[in-house]
């Protein structure tokens, strides 16, 4: 789009470059905005299903516009911020949620060549993003003041540390397989397993490591039944207690887009992002972008599959499942993983 | 049914090593405290909590203050009395037949076996003779509570540990047992159904019925596919499985009753050891549980709530015809068809609705088992028509103030799980 801009408008190339950055980042985050609206309808609804309830079903055809009509109330709503919270970090704080959990989207490739930003890092700047996020959830717990924030707070920075480091060394596999950080490039590396099938998931070798990075990305979003930090039942709303209005949809919407993003990774990392799910030439004739979204949607219905059926862990069993099972087995996955490319290209 | 536990006493062990008071313990934490402080140490305040009264798990109106080391809970005060209507003292202004609403509104979630105590209070100071068929359609009315109120409990409890799905499934069945309330009583919640001397009125065939069919079809389908979510379940185990365990001398001496009591493993059931009503021609198990935690709590109500189902068919194929409250005029009204033809019938009718009974002087202790233990009515009589006291013994009242022991080591989580098996209703434990 910077050439569009820069030989058919005539601008210099700075600013067609800007303009074309700026218009590809809405492109991406405004339909994100609204597939966000509609998966928490998703959700709700799949987990009233689940539940026998009806779910949403006044606002709009079958309720499809309730979440337009939830954001549009607490758009209205008047923001509280506590006489003892520390303003600036309060209001601060779902900002820094929001934003963390948009601009790794820059890197997801959803065709080919369709990517914000090609980058060769692109997995360390997803790491390197998703981490930051945790800094919403601790700002937002200090600053609020108060008791229950400030546990779940602790509770967050705790959990999402513990799980980013077997997510880490999940990655590590990933990345020595498909030989590359670039997300499109880990994405090709997938294609044509065994000339039929594409997606690490498909080799029994790096199997294990795809269920243990779909369990820790529910830990990362804290979905249940990682949902600690806003554990209703002990903490009445985690870190979002003392927040209102639109600070708390910045929550909400970023949570949601923070799962959708996980799921994307699940669908890229491990089941051939935007490729079809068989390297069978007729399949590639549907875009790969519905291919990923298929994907990003069938992960969303597990999330929220195991949203209804799970309680939810103890802190303590938490970091038992991340530290002592999670850790070492992916450590050692590496391990493995590497021997056996070791074998593959040196031989004993 | 509980020897589904996991091995591994490690915990236990260590909690009871927490909760005992050990002097030499307790010398060390307070020396470390104060007096021992060397320059540059930093005194550590416990992080103190307030948990409730408005907080999505306190289960009504209950404020627990919490002193806790970081998430493990050191010591717990509950504090009661939020939901204080003076209960007892208004029943002393109303007649017999008045006071049974109040019951109703004490355990909410299980009316008509709060009614049940003070009709058998009432009627052993009035020496009174109960139809047969009221005594069946008592004891099927208490077990279609007990059904009514587990189903509420360990919905709860389940959700007290963070599943959701469950509570709303077994939902589904509160409300069936709700539509029964209402097709029985006429009120979906405070049924004000049961009387001194029987019951208010009969009930019709096709109602029976249909909760016979419930119980074959809906009632162990639903409930079955529900407690199949977490009985089982790796989570619900870990969360549950030797959190707060009580042992048998620990119950008794804490005063238990009910299913908490049992799951320690006493078999301790007023319907077994005083039957009252028709029980004595049930035949139903009572489940007892091994170790006494929070697990053996749950399975006791599931087991509970099948056992229950059994006495309720028992009932409904043994019930026989007949009156549905005794025949005596002085205590129960008579027909309205015969209030229209026969003077004295009138005259009944008009001095039971106004004045009331007079119940003979005296003193009587009262317990049934209602769903949540041993639910008692001391009632004392002066002779008039309106009870000189009404003593209630909760259920809750007396679990609550174990809160604190149970919960000694354990994490704050923890403290939702423990108060979601214990089952506790405010409207009871504050009166």
């Amino acid at each position: 789009m910077t050439d569009f801009f820069e030989t058919s408008v005539g601008l210099p190339y700075g600013w067609a470059w800007f303009l074309a950055t700026i218009i590809g980042i809405l492109v991406i985050a405004l339909p994100l905005m609204l597939a966000v609206a509609m998966i928490i309808y998703a959700d709700r609804k799949i987990w009233a299903a689940m539940a026998l309830r009806r779910g949403p079903n006044v606002v709009g055809p079958f309720g499809l516009l309730q979440s337009f009509a939830d954001g549009l109330k607490v758009f209205l709503q008047e923001t509280i911020v506590p006489t003892a919270a520390n303003k600036g970090l309060f209001l601060l704080a779902p900002i820094i949620t929001f934003t963390v959990a948009l601009i790794v989207w820059a890197v997801v490739p959803f065709q080919p060549e369709v990517v914000l930003a090609d980058i060769n890092v692109g997995l360390l700047y997803v790491l390197a993003a998703s981490s930051l996020g945790v800094y919403g959830i601790i700002l937002a717990g200090w600053s609020s003041n108060s008791k229950y924030p400030f546990f779940s707070a602790i509770r967050a920075a705790a959990q999402m540390v513990s799980y980013e480091v077997a997510i880490g060394f999940v990655l590590i596999s990933i990345v020595m397989w498909a030989g590359t950080f670039n997300l499109t490039g880990i994405v090709e590396a997938q294609k044509g397993l065994y000339g039929f099938i594409n997606g690490f998931a498909f080799n029994p070798l790096l199997f294990p490591m795809s269920i243990v990075f779909l369990i820790s990305s529910l830990a990362e979003t804290q979905r249940a039944p990682f949902d600690l930090t806003e554990a209703e039942s002990e903490l009445v709303a985690g870190y979002q207690t003392e927040y209102s209005s639109m600070s708390f949809a910045l929550y909400w919407l970023g949570e949601y887009a923070n799962v959708i993003l996980m799921c994307t990774l699940n669908a890229t990392l491990f089941w051939g992002g935007y490729l079809p799910p068989l390297d069978w030439a007729p399949l590639y004739a549907v875009p790969g972008i519905i291919w990923l979204f298929a994907k990003i949607l069938f992960f969303f219905f597990v999330f929220s599959w195991i949203k209804a059926t799970v309680p939810r862990y103890r802190y303590d069993q938490l970091m038992r499942l991340g530290w002592k099972v999670f850790l070492p087995l992916s450590l050692f996955w590496v391990f493995l993983v590497s021997g056996v490319l070791m074998f593959m290209r040196v031989g004993i | 049914m509980s020897d589904v536990h996991t091995d591994a006493p490690t915990r236990a062990e260590e909690v009871n090593a927490r909760t005992a008071v050990d002097p030499a313990v307790e010398k060390i934490l307070h020396a470390t405290d104060s007096a021992h402080a060397e320059p540059g140490d930093v005194a550590i305040q416990n992080y103190t909590i307030n948990f409730g009264p408005q907080h999505p798990a306190a289960h009504g109106v209950l404020r627990l203050v919490m002193e806790l080391d970081g998430e493990i809970v050191e010591r717990i005060d509950p504090h009661v009395g939020l939901l204080h209507r003076g209960t007892e003292k208004l029943i002393e202004y109303k007649t017999y037949a008045q006071a049974i609403p109040y019951f109703d509104r004490l355990d909410y979630c299980s009316p008509m076996c709060m009614e049940h105590s003070f009709v058998l209070a009432a009627e052993k100071l009035l020496d009174l003779e109960v139809p047969l068929r009221a005594q069946y359609l008592r004891v099927f009315c208490a077990e279609l509570t007990r059904i009514k109120n587990h189903m509420l409990n360990l919905g709860s409890h389940v959700m007290d540990v963070g599943a959701m799905t469950p509570n709303l499934w077994l939902f589904e069945l509160r409300e069936d047992c709700m539509n029964f309330y209402e097709r029985i009583s006429g009120a979906r919640m405070h049924a004000n159904y049961f009387r001194v001397g029987g019951v208010h009125q009969d009930v019709p065939l096709k109602l029976l019925a249909d909760i016979g069919d419930w119980l074959d079809t809906r009632l162990p389908r639903l409930f079955e596919d529900a407690i199949s979510l977490v009985a089982d379940n790796r989570i619900f185990k870990q969360r549950n499985v030797d959190i707060a365990t009580v042992s048998r001398d620990d119950a008794i001496a804490w005063g238990f009753s009910g299913p908490m009591i049992r799951a320690a493993g006493v078999p301790w059931d007023l319907r077994k050891s005083q039957p009252y009503d028709v029980y004595d021609r049930m035949d139903f198990d009572v489940p007892v549980g091994t170790r006494g935690d929070c697990y053996d709590r749950f399975m006791v109500r599931v087991e509970e709530v099948r056992q229950s189902a059994r006495i309720m068919r028992q009932c409904l194929n043994e019930m026989p015809e007949g009156p549905v409250a005794t025949t005596d005029r002085k205590v129960a009204p008579p027909k309205r068809g015969e209030m229209k033809r026969s003077m004295e019938a009138l005259i009944h009718h008009f001095k039971l609705y106004t004045e009331g009974y007079h119940v003979p002087a005296g003193e009587v202790y009262v317990a049934t088992e209602s769903p949540k233990g041993e639910f008692g009515v001391y009632l004392v009589s002066d002779g008039s028509n309106k009870p000189y006291r009404c003593k209630i013994r909760p259920t809750a009242f007396s679990h609550l103030q174990a809160m604190d022991f149970m919960s000694r080591g354990h994490m704050l989580a923890d403290t939702t799980a423990i108060l979601g098996a214990m089952d506790i209703v405010f409207g009871e434990c504050d009166r």
